[in-house]
Parts: structure tokens; sequence; C-alpha cells
């Protein structure tokens, strides 16, 4: 079966050299996919040329929809590419003020995702933003709360919950837990790797952490200066890894 | 019969660019074979080997050289240099592991652990659950212990719990490292039943036992890791 998603030769570079160079990487659905590597190693960079939030100075992005057909996002027109990115995915922002509309409230950032596709029945789509909201542990009487007066920690419970209610199949995720305390973090990946497992979603995570890679995803891509420098079986790559800078970050985690 | 495991000129060494390029052989060479109903031990002393072989037919370490065939229905599938997804596959429905040390998720409990464990293997949920019961009973771990997450239990009751993990579900291939190094004399007992059962149901059980009585009531044959001992470059 053709892959849900896949990326060829996606190459963005920044002045001065940083970016992203060449990568490809293939994914089914249900399968999870982390990105490791340091600050400016260009895995925030290829989360953003997938989402096809930044424009690629070269590659191609292959996507299999609903339909069974498969199109280069890289071609796809604006409207399509759009209502794409609204329904079939989700990104989840490491900071929830990019990702959710702080003006507006929980249950409101919740609807306003299932009004994108078509919903009108104001109802049906409050008991879904509701539904959706119980299910990331906010509880329904903050539901007509602004997100201004959330917890980190429920800011990203809440942007969990706004992607997930249209159903997507592939979510991307920018860190998705750092910069929580790290019993909010233990909490949030819990909730992750629950709804990633119970609703079959591919997901590519970008994350330094090492041990939220191990926790959640099936393979790993290692980035160094813009390029993926191992990838494979994450228990692979982590209990044996093979490049020299794959030593280097393993053996730099220290153990709890 | 065709064996369900087969290795085949199979050499391995860690390169350590750390230390400056170090490099650690483990194995050269080696081969060896597991029929259905066969239990295989690995033998050799501490270093020989035998984890990392262990490890490589589970995908866990990579292979430098030779082939790694794992049975997959009629299919054989070389672990050495099979994408990632398929090794995964296989690991959900064709081979178990036990490994030496329990390593899973925290915060949650043993039961829903080993239940977890045979879902993945495809087993139905009520199902999953009351054979992780049984088990965990048959290994008497105590019940108050079910809904606790593992992390802090005692060494022998953490293995327990992996031993549970692994035997919950029948797959075709087991791989037990050292499932019987912290166990009372008791439930070393059970441990060899269930090995016997599995042999019993046509699985190939590849495993390194430290304890002298375990190895002989287990092994249909002693593969001697030492007859691999690659040599440093």
């Amino acid at each position: 079966m053709t892959p849900l998603l896949s990326a060829r030769g996606l190459t963005k570079l920044y002045p001065g050299g940083r970016g992203c160079r060449e990568v490809s990487l293939e994914l089914d659905a249900g399968e999870v996919l982390a990105v490791v590597g340091e600050s400016g190693s260009g895995k925030s960079t290829l989360l953003s040329l997938l989402a096809t939030e930044l424009a690629a100075d070269a590659g191609r992005i292959d996507y299999r929809l609903r339909d069974g057909t498969v199109r280069d996002l890289l071609v796809l027109g604006e409207a399509e590419r759009r209502l794409l990115l609204r329904t079939d995915w989700g990104f989840i922002r490491q900071d929830a003020t990019q990702g959710l509309r702080m003006a507006v409230s929980a249950g409101g950032n919740v609807g306003e995702r299932l009004m994108a596709v078509g919903a009108r029945h104001y109802g049906n789509i409050r008991e879904a933003a509701r539904d959706w909201l119980e299910r990331v542990e906010i509880a329904p009487a903050r539901m007509d709360d602004s997100p201004r007066g959330f917890s980190g920690g429920m800011r990203q419970r809440l942007q969990i919950a706004r992607n997930l209610v249209t159903q997507p199949r592939l979510v991307l995720m920018d860190e998705p837990t750092s910069g929580l305390d790290v019993s909010v973090q233990a909490r949030l990946l819990d909730l992750i790797r629950g709804l990633v497992a119970e609703l079959g979603l591919a997901v590519v995570i970008v994350t330094h952490d090492l041990a939220v890679a191990r926790l959640l995803s099936h393979r790993i891509l290692v980035m160094k200066d813009g390029r993926v420098i191992e990838s494979g079986l994450t228990d692979q790559v982590l209990d044996d890894p093979a490049a020299p800078y794959t030593q280097l970050l393993v053996s730099s985690v220290l153990a709890a | 019969m065709q064996p369900l495991v087969e290795l085949e000129n199979v050499s391995k060494s860690f390169t350590l660019h750390l230390r400056g390029g170090l490099r650690l052989p483990v194995v050269s060479g080696a081969s060896l074979v597991a029929h259905p109903g066969e239990c295989v031990v690995l033998g050799g002393p501490s270093g020989a080997g035998k984890s990392s072989l262990l490890r490589m037919i589970h995908g866990n370490y990579r292979c430098d050289a030779g082939r790694i065939l794992v049975r997959d229905g009629a299919e054989p599938v070389d672990i050495a240099t099979a994408e990632p997804r398929r090794i995964l596959a296989l690991r959900r429905g064709v081979m178990g592991h036990v490994s030496q040390f329990l390593r899973v998720i925290p915060r949650i409990g043993a039961l829903e652990v080993v239940a977890a464990a045979g879902r993945e293997a495809g087993l139905e949920a009520g199902a999953a659950r009351d054979q992780a019961a049984a088990l965990l009973a048959r290994l008497n771990l105590p019940e108050r212990l079910w809904h606790l997450p593992p992390a802090t239990f005692s060494g022998g009751e953490q293995q327990r719990v992996n031993i549970a993990r692994g035997f919950i579900a029948h797959r075709p291939v087991l791989l037990l490292d050292e499932p019987t190094a912290s166990l009372d004399a008791r439930n070393r007992t059970v441990v060899v039943e269930l090995i016997a059962a599995k042999q019993a149901a046509g699985a190939a059980v590849i495993g390194i036992f430290h304890d002298q009585d375990v190895r002989e009531a287990v092994a249909t044959r002693v593969v001697d890791v030492t007859r691999f001992a690659a040599q440093a470059a």
C-alpha cells in the first residue's frame, strides 16, 4: 500500500546555511515517527515544511487522501490544501498560544474546527466540544472560559482536543511537552500515548527528549546540521546507535 | 521440518565513536537454527555475546553481516535487512522477548502492563485481561500488587511481570534472556512449566539461563556461544 505521507528531498535553506537538506521520509497510517536532534538541527524546519507552512526550495510531499488518490501537497491548490490541513491533519505546537485562538473560549476553540468542516448545528457542536474537553480531562465547567486563564498543561490538552475533534489521520507535534513541569509532562504524555493508540493516528513528533521519543514512537530520525544522519526502529537507534552524533546524544542523557 | 529461526554467519561489533572509534567485537560467524518445539539454550561465560545475539534476533541490536531469518508463516524474513515496520509486525505476531530487566511505561499497573502486551499481540481486550490475571496468579504475584505500577516492585516481582508479558500471547518464537535470574525455586519451576507448554504448542524457544537446574530442565540443545567469539580487528 502507498504510504500515507511520503516526503522526498525536502530542502529549505536559510541564509547562513541553517535549515533542512534533502530530507526524505515515509509514514504509514498508525505509525509514530520521532524526529530528534539538538536546537538548530533542522527538525522544526522539517516540521514546518511538512505542514506546508514554509515553502520548500526543493522536494515534494505526497499525501494519500481519504479517497485513495495521492497528491503532491506542494502543488495542491490553496483552497484544497487549506481544507486538508483543517480536516485531515492536526498540528500541536510547543507554544499553545500559537495553536489556539486565545480570544475564543475553550469550547469555541474546539467547535471552531468542526465549523470549518461544515458543522452548523450549535447544539451538536457544543456537545462534541464538551465531549472532547472531557476526553482531554478539562472539566465541562471550564468550557466557556478563555484559555488565557489555563495552565500550560491545560492549554496543551485543549490544543489536542481542538486538533483531534475533526478526526484527522495525521498529526504533527512540535515539542508538545517541553516547557511543562515534569508531573504535567507525564500526564500529557500518557494522554497523547493513549489517544494515538486508540485513534490509530499517524504522527510526526519533533522532540529533543529521547525519553519522549522512546515512549511514543515506532521509528526515529536523528537530524544534525539539516540532514538525517541516522534512522530506524526507535529502540534499535537508541540502544545501538551507529552515528557518532547519535552516540553522543544517547550517552548525554542522565538516567533517572 | 523447517526452522523458525535460522542465523547464518552473523557478525556484530560495536564501534565506540566517543572512545576514539574503539571497536568492540561481539560475535563473528554465528550460525544456529531453532525448530518448532525446540528450546535452544545459549551457553558460554558472561560477555560471550549471548544477550547481544538474542537482541539481534529481536531487532534491538543491528547485525553487521550475515542473515537472521525468522519465519512469518511461510515467509522467512531477514531481520538484518528488514524494514522497521516489518520487524514491528514480527514482534507483534511472531516473536516474543523477555528481557533481563523490565522496561515498561511508567504509571501503568502491572495487570494492565501484561494485558496491553496481550492486546498488542491480537488478543481481544477481555481475554487479554483474563489471561493476564491468570498468568500473574500462576507466577504468584500477590494480587494487591496487580494495580500498582511495577517500578516500585522488587527485582523478582518485576521479572514475573516481565515473564507474564512475554508469555501471554502465543507467538511461534520466544526469546528469553535470563528469565529466572531473580526468582525463587517455586517460581523458577513455574517458568520451566510455562516454557514446556510453549514448546508443546510448537514454539521455538531460544534462551539464556544462568541456573544449571533450569537449563537442564528446559534445554533440548545447548549452543556454546564462545564458538562465535569475535576476533578483535
